[in-house]
């Protein structure tokens, strides 16, 4: 519940309440600075501790141990007195650091002498052919529904692709009991020659024999088919089968009720890229990554991203980049303010940032998966496939900007979250030009769907109505 | 298309989906709420009129978007079921009233 009223200044407002905007709240607020978090969800944790506060499953059950570190983060940012607003969503932030925020009631501005940006990650995209039909979900969703509600899928279920949180998932539905049928993992065989120079520092790390336990307990209990270079799922208006091909053997077939797809996530870059800040192509992680200073301050002055949505280095990581990132805050506004806790963070993150790499290059999702052909759909909203995609780039379109021009592609309600790296890569790989080349979707508010009555509703000025009125 | 675990625990909410009650649980939301009462989709598209399902649950792909209460245009998935709500499938664009 939002009791209390949003106002119109603070010192820092916060982005997302999982692990880095929980703990970067309770840093700032700790330090008597007036902060609020905004956040889109209905209770507080972000995507990887969902509902912690909220689940109907007790601790010692099937999620595992980990999840339950983001209870005692809540509990740490309620106590320090920063305000947490549910259900809002930021659909615009800009230079100057003026918010603009839609909760369920209406729409608002607001200023903050600080931003921190804790946007989490998004599901990177997975265009294989059948990717829209009902039955077809993230692995991430299905993980959601698990933390929230207690559901998991009825009949036979597949998960595919590759990255850690596919076999998480996979682990914690053996935990409660739920069977797999198969579990097709896309992981590309020559990964694991580009790995080799960084196994030492994975063996070393935090990862190494977490992981270790939960392959092996989920290979001893699901039918794990590895190698997968070919997929996609068909049914009428609905997933009915899976198919899929493992190099040059025999395509084989599944008869499914739910096919679960994950290849990863990508930092949520929407709010951050309006507000104009400067992101650059990343080649391990494949996503635009936010240009960072040493304390997590961006190219914009007074906005700093900490999490995931500036790279991906898990949970731990991103509660600690939060930390930081709410120690640079404090400093910066309070000089005599006694902030603590960044030897400690830095500390941390170096050490949840050893095996990264080799993660990052391990699952590197396959380009077939990335860059799709012919009928599969791009762009979910606007229902424009890579056939179209394709002819617009033969004609000699630049970039993903133009391409919208053509197709409307990434123009639909999403935004081009779904759709906004492929689009990227299938231009870099057309013209022959690198990513970073090609650039991506230009963004601006309102970065989330308001709708025009609320956005005539708030204050205007006399300036304002000059502008549009009719001599 | 979903199914609710023996062992978790939750207070009931009722609700209407197309007109039929659902007993969803205290915590679900909407999108949640219409894979345990076992609907194949949410919506239809405003292009083609194929059916979509929830498809990430967080707020994203706006493939959950639903009628609520009348309101059309919600994200099914940022939304927490309420006592007595009224959830209707989206058929294609949101009709504006005039």
């Amino acid at each position: 519940m939002n009791t209390q009223a949003i106002r119109d200044h603070y010192d820092v407002a916060i982005v997302g309440a999982g692990p880095a905007g929980l703990a970067a709240a309770r840093v700032c607020a700790d330090a008597g600075l007036s902060t609020v978090v905004f956040d889109e969800q209905p209770s507080p944790g972000g995507q990887i501790y969902r509902s912690v506060t909220a689940t109907p499953f007790k601790r010692g059950t099937i999620l595992g141990e980990d999840y339950w570190r983001g209870a005692a983060l809540v509990a740490a940012m309620r106590a320090s007195g920063a305000q947490y607003v549910a259900n809002a969503s930021v659909w615009s932030l800009t230079r100057d650091r003026e918010l603009g925020i839609a909760t369920g009631g209406g729409v608002q501005l607001l200023r903050a002498r600080r931003v921190i940006l804790c946007t989490g990650a998004i599901e990177r995209p997975f265009p294989i052919p059948g990717w829209t039909l009902p039955g077809v979900m993230t692995a991430g969703a299905a993980q959601i529904l698990l933390k929230s509600s207690a559901l998991v899928p009825q009949g036979r279920v597949v998960l595919a692709g590759c990255g850690p949180l596919l076999w998480l998932l996979a682990w914690q539905y053996l935990n409660a009991g739920r069977r797999i049928d198969a579990l097709l993992d896309t992981t590309p065989n020559e990964n694991r020659s580009s790995v080799l120079p960084h196994l030492a520092a994975f063996l070393f790390s935090p990862y190494f024999f977490k992981g270790l336990d939960l392959l092996r307990t989920v290979r001893s209990q699901v039918n794990v088919v590895s190698g997968v270079t070919e997929l996609r799922a068909t049914g009428r208006g609905k997933v009915e089968e899976v198919v899929y091909r493992c190099g040059a053997r025999a395509e084989q077939r599944l008869q499914i009720d739910t096919l679960l797809l994950h290849q990863g996530v990508a930092p949520n870059v929407n709010l951050a890229l309006s507000a104009g800040i400067e992101h650059r192509w990343n080649d391990a992680q494949l996503c635009f990554l936010p240009t960072l200073g040493a304390n997590a301050d961006t190219s914009v002055e007074g906005i700093a991203i900490a999490g995931d949505g500036a790279g991906i280095a898990g949970a731990q990581s991103a509660e600690q980049r939060g930390v930081l990132a709410g120690v640079a805050a404090a400093r910066s506004l309070k000089s005599a303010a006694t902030v603590t806790g960044e030897t400690q963070a830095r500390a941390q993150i170096a050490r949840y940032q050893r095996g990264r790499m080799f993660l990052d290059l391990f699952y590197r999702p396959a380009k077939q998966f990335r860059i799709p052909r012919g009928d599969t759909v791009v762009c979910r909203c606007e229902e424009v496939n890579a056939r179209q995609i394709d002819e617009i780039i033969a004609l000699g379109c630049p970039g993903p900007n133009q391409m919208k021009a053509f197709l409307r592609c990434g123009m639909g309600p999403c935004q081009g979250r779904f759709c906004g790296l492929t689009v990227t890569e299938m231009i870099a790989e057309g013209r022959g030009l690198t990513p970073q080349q090609i650039g991506y979707y230009r963004l601006r508010p309102p970065v989330k769907p308001i709708t025009v009555a609320e956005m005539a509703s708030l204050p205007k000025t006399a300036a304002d109505l000059k502008a549009v009125v009719r001599v | 298309m979903f199914q609710r675990l023996p062992d978790a625990s939750a207070t009931p909410v009722r609700i209407s989906i197309e007109g039929e009650p659902f007993e969803a649980r205290e915590g679900d939301t909407v999108a949640a709420a219409l894979l345990a009462a076992g609907r194949d989709y949410c919506r239809t598209t405003a292009i083609s009129g194929t059916l979509r399902a929830p498809y990430c649950m967080m707020g994203v792909c706006f493939d959950c978007l639903v009628s609520i209460d009348g309101v059309a245009n919600r994200q099914g998935c940022l939304v927490r079921v309420r006592e007595g709500m009224h959830v209707e499938i989206q058929r294609g664009k949101r009709e504006v009233a005039t």
